[in-house]
């Protein structure tokens, strides 16, 4: 029997060093690629300050790098430590993703982030910017590939129940790996890391700017963060429109859980901007509809109908009771291999065994499950409908706001007026931590929202834990929580100090001597 | 695509090189970390200890990395089931691990000789812990875990973190621990000049018969005292991974009932010579061999112990039949052969930009540059 509790303290676990990991990683996945822009520059016009902006956004990317690097071998550990039945059931499928993101990108990314530091004085320039480069695409392929790993949790394609194993198995990596969802989920997660790099970058000017220090150096640097976060910023809201395209076709009941969707609407549905959802009545009070609005997002068209909670909860009990008929075969096969009506019973409702598995939560015997008990599972199948119902509005909101507020940018930028309006440099400077509250906010509208599957439809997440004891998860859990806590006081402390500091605190720009003017007349003057 | 029983060797055999990178790369950093104290006496020095490794341990810990995710991929049955049956263990060196990236970028971005101090304590402790951590698995799996199936393949595990401190795996732990610092010593001997090089050439010559005396002890141990696992029949090496499906006696010896028991022996030899080697190599200062010489006893060492357990991967002592073994703990035959592709395709290139990256940073750490220098990282 499962143990509630250690299923509840292995997800905070779980959540609180995957949300803990996520603050560091879109922000190394953004300012790789801006320390790449800004080393280009540098070695098309040989200009000196660029060089310097590389090395400067370098020395934060790098702290922020550590803790990255520091917080993400928790992750691969984690589903082996916490989630040992997870890791048996799905780890033919699961861990292939994994293991190609350490073999692509980690090794890259790694091995590279030394001679980025160490290899200014021992590199030519363009080998260095290969090197920057080379940096920047080991994280973003990373992101590719965990992605893939979680998009299958979200969409499990390619696959399928092995009965002499017990387990899920590959049937096709191809699906695995170009599972629309995957796509959708990969750009709209790297922009979102864009957009925050761009803000950090951005933000952090600004206050040099406020202060009247660094002004070259800030405003080329703002120019960088303007017109790489406007194009991010668009490209994270377009494909998380179509994120929310595919969960459409995949994840019905999560998208009826952010939009509160308590029944099924005439086509097309119309789009609830505000209200407070009621989980008790199954209602949303004082709500704000947009005709229309959600069944053009949702279907991409006028007449396709989005199914409501209480009707997706309906389609649970069927599938449960499909389920049930799947898990009974499969105790007939296991005592005779042989039993061929039994083995076509299975593969009847093969599909379904995951529901059944929604049972065994309370029940030892899935077989035995009472008309309640099914009624029970299937009502457990709807996801916290407030919270997916704010995080996303909110995450939206933000969304929103950083177009605007880069697209301003852009536009005071190409007018060389960064520094001329100090509303603007303030707004810009109290941005800064709305990407990572967004990004947050996204990771909890993918994944709690995705309860209560580990694997969707497949794998109910109380059932992916590990047989330790309570004791165990609680320390380990307290452990984690006073080591990261500490951990991110000093990061706290070492970002505001060398960004307090600034290039010209740290004696890097501007320079002792002026920057000698480059010499273009010897490449004009080449055939 | 190569059959199953085929495509279970070799990833049995890959598991083993993931080890041995991990160990041979990313064991020096542990070990040089042990020794921070030791080989650096002030703050110069000690920078100039870290600056050996500062450049490429990122690098090298991806084989740690990897070697979880590659174990996931391959065997998910032994990932789950070491991982979580591990579980303090596992934590233990994870917390250690994690004071890595963090210690060395943090360390120098003040210049306080308290904060410097304290990270130093950290980075030194960090070196040891994972160490013992590895050493002391790895000795347990010699005397079983207490695990076992139900006939879902559900998992459950007996005892804690203190029932794998026995006296044997204790016993590995001291092995592993002086095998890394040797191998740390090695390697700031290759990167270092001066005083530094000095008390890293007497660490060898310390370490090495430390490291060979604790070897051949556990050695007699485990063939004198310790009750090997064997596999009597029910699971073949094609046959789907099911650990239910075979019998296993309790009473046999490692080193002589074991298949590649021989091997085994053979591998113990080459490491043996290797650590004894670095001795004379030492005394010429030729420090490069003397490094490969510890990377050999390192990846002779790994190999004695894979082999002598084959084809066990993890005993169960609750339950011997839950054994996990080559035959019953990989994945399908699919996924095995599509890894094995893009393994054989992504490894010669990482090992190829690698062996660039070390040849860019080659040469040795001076003092007088550490000390102009305030770090750029």
């Amino acid at each position: 029997m499962i143990d509630e509790t250690v299923v509840t303290l292995s997800r905070l676990q779980f959540a609180l060093t995957a949300l803990y990991h996520f603050l560091f990683v879109p922000l190394t996945l953004g300012l790789s690629w801006m320390l790449a822009i800004m080393e280009a520059v540098y070695v098309m016009t040989g200009r000196e300050v660029w060089k310097r902006m590389t090395q400067f956004w370098g020395v934060l990317f790098g702290i922020n790098f550590a803790m990255g690097v520091a917080t993400g071998v928790t992750m691969e550990f984690q589903f082996g430590t916490n989630w040992a039945y997870y890791s048996h059931y799905v780890g033919d499928i699961f861990g292939t993703p994994l293991a190609i993101e350490g073999l692509m990108a980690f090794f890259l990314e790694a091995t590279f982030i030394g001679l980025f530091f160490f290899g200014w004085d021992r590199l030519s320039r363009v080998k260095h910017l290969v090197v920057t480069f080379l940096l920047a695409l080991g994280t973003n392929l990373s992101a590719l590939w965990i992605l893939i790993a979680n998009a299958w949790m979200q969409n499990p394609v390619g696959s399928r129940f092995n009965l002499d194993t017990m387990r899920m198995e590959v049937t096709d990596f191809g699906a695995v790996v170009f599972n629309p969802v995957a796509q959708s989920k990969f750009v709209h997660t790297v922009s979102a890391g864009y957009v925050l790099g761009a803000m950090f970058v951005l933000s952090i000017s600004a206050w040099y700017l406020l202060k009247g220090r660094n002004i070259d150096f800030a405003k080329r640097s703002m120019t960088v963060a303007a017109s790489f976060g406007l194009a991010s910023a668009l490209s994270v809201v377009v494909l998380g429109d179509e994120s929310g395209y595919t969960v459409t076709e995949h994840q019905k009941m999560k998208l009826a859980a952010i939009e509160a969707m308590w029944e099924t609407e005439p086509a097309p549905a119309a789009f609830t901007a505000f209200g407070l959802p009621d989980v008790a009545e199954r209602t949303t009070h004082y709500a704000i509809h947009i005709p229309w609005l959600m069944g053009i997002i949702g279907t991409r068209s006028l007449d396709r109908v989005l199914p409501g909670i209480g009707e997706l909860v309906g389609d649970a009990e069927q599938r449960i009771a499909g389920g049930m008929k799947a898990y009974a075969a499969m105790q007939r096969l296991r005592v005779d291999r042989n039993d061929a009506a039994a083995r076509a019973e299975f593969e009847a409702h093969e599909r379904d065994l995951g529901y059944a598995l929604l049972l065994k939560r309370s029940l030892a015997d899935p077989a035995t499950a009472s008309p309640d008990d099914i009624r029970a599972a299937a009502a457990s199948t709807i996801p916290n409908v407030p919270v997916l119902f704010w995080a996303f509005r909110i995450m939206v909101g933000c969304g929103l706001w950083f177009i605007a507020l880069f697209a301003y940018s852009f536009w005071l930028s190409a007018r060389r007026e960064l520094d001329r309006r100090r509303w603007y440099l303030k707004a810009a400077l109290w941005s800064l931590p709305l990407p990572w509250l967004a990004i947050e906010l996204g990771w909890i509208v993918a994944e709690y929202g995705r309860q209560p599957w580990a694997i969707e439809g497949v794998l109910p997440t109380a059932l992916g834990v590990s047989s330790v004891s309570v004791a165990q998860v609680a320390t380990s859990l307290a452990g984690f929580v006073l080591f990261y806590s500490a951990l991110a006081v000093v990061d706290a402390v070492l970002m505001l100090k060398y960004a307090r500091k600034g290039p010209d605190g740290l004696g890097m720009w501007p320079p002792a001597t002026p920057e000698p003017v480059p010499d273009h007349s010897v490449v004009a003057a080449r055939p | 695509m190569p059959d199953y029983e085929t495509l279970r060797i070799v990833w049995w055999a890959l598991l083993g090189v993931l080890l041995v990178g991990f160990a041979v790369t990313d064991g020096f950093d542990l070990g040089i970390a042990a020794l921070l104290r030791v080989l650096g006496h002030d703050d110069a020095e000690r920078r100039a200890v870290l600056e050996t490794v500062e450049p490429v341990w990122e690098g090298n810990q991806v084989w740690l990395i990897l070697g979880a995710g590659a174990i996931f991929a391959a065997w998910p049955l032994l990932y789950a089931a070491a991982f979580s049956g591990f579980y303090f263990a596992m934590l233990l060196a994870l917390l250690a691990l994690i004071v890595r990236p963090v210690g060395f970028n943090f360390r120098n971005k003040f210049t306080d000789a308290r904060w410097r101090g304290f990270w130093d304590w950290l980075l030194t402790l960090h070196g040891i812990v994972p160490a013992l951590v590895f050493g002391v698995a790895f000795g347990n799996l010699f005397l079983g875990v207490p695990f076992r199936y139900d006939e879902t393949l559900r998992l459950t595990h007996e005892g804690g973190f203190f029932d794998l401190l026995r006296p044997y795996p204790l016993l590995t732990g001291l092995v592993s621990v002086a095998l890394l610092l040797l191998h740390g010593a090695a390697w700031v001997a290759v990167k270092s000049e001066g005083v530094v090089l000095a008390r890293a050439e007497r660490a060898v010559r310390l370490l090495a018969p430390a490291f060979v005396a604790l070897y051949v002890a556990a050695g007699f141990v485990l063939y004198f005292g310790v009750t090997g696992y064997a596999l009597q029949g029910g699971s073949t090496p094609a046959g789907p991974s099911n650990p239910l499906a075979k019998t296993v006696i309790v009473g046999s010896n490692w080193l002589v009932d074991s298949p590649l028991g021989g091997w085994a022996v053979a591998a113990a030899i080459v490491a043996l010579a290797a650590a004894l080697a670095t001795l004379p190599l030492c005394g010429r200062r030729h420090h490069l061999a003397m490094f490969v010489a510890s990377s050999v006893a390192v990846s002779g060492t790994i190999a004695s112990a894979g082999l002598a357990l084959f084809p066990f991967l993890l005993p169960s002592s609750l339950d011997p039949r839950s054994s996990l073994t080559v035959w019953d703990a990989s994945s399908s035959r699919t996924t095995l052969g599509l890894m094995l592709l893009v393994t054989a395709l992504l490894l010669p290139i990482v090992l190829a930009y690698t062996a660039w990256v070390y040849r860019v940073l080659r040469g040795r750490v001076s003092l007088e540059h550490v000390k102009q220098t305030h770090g750029m990282y």
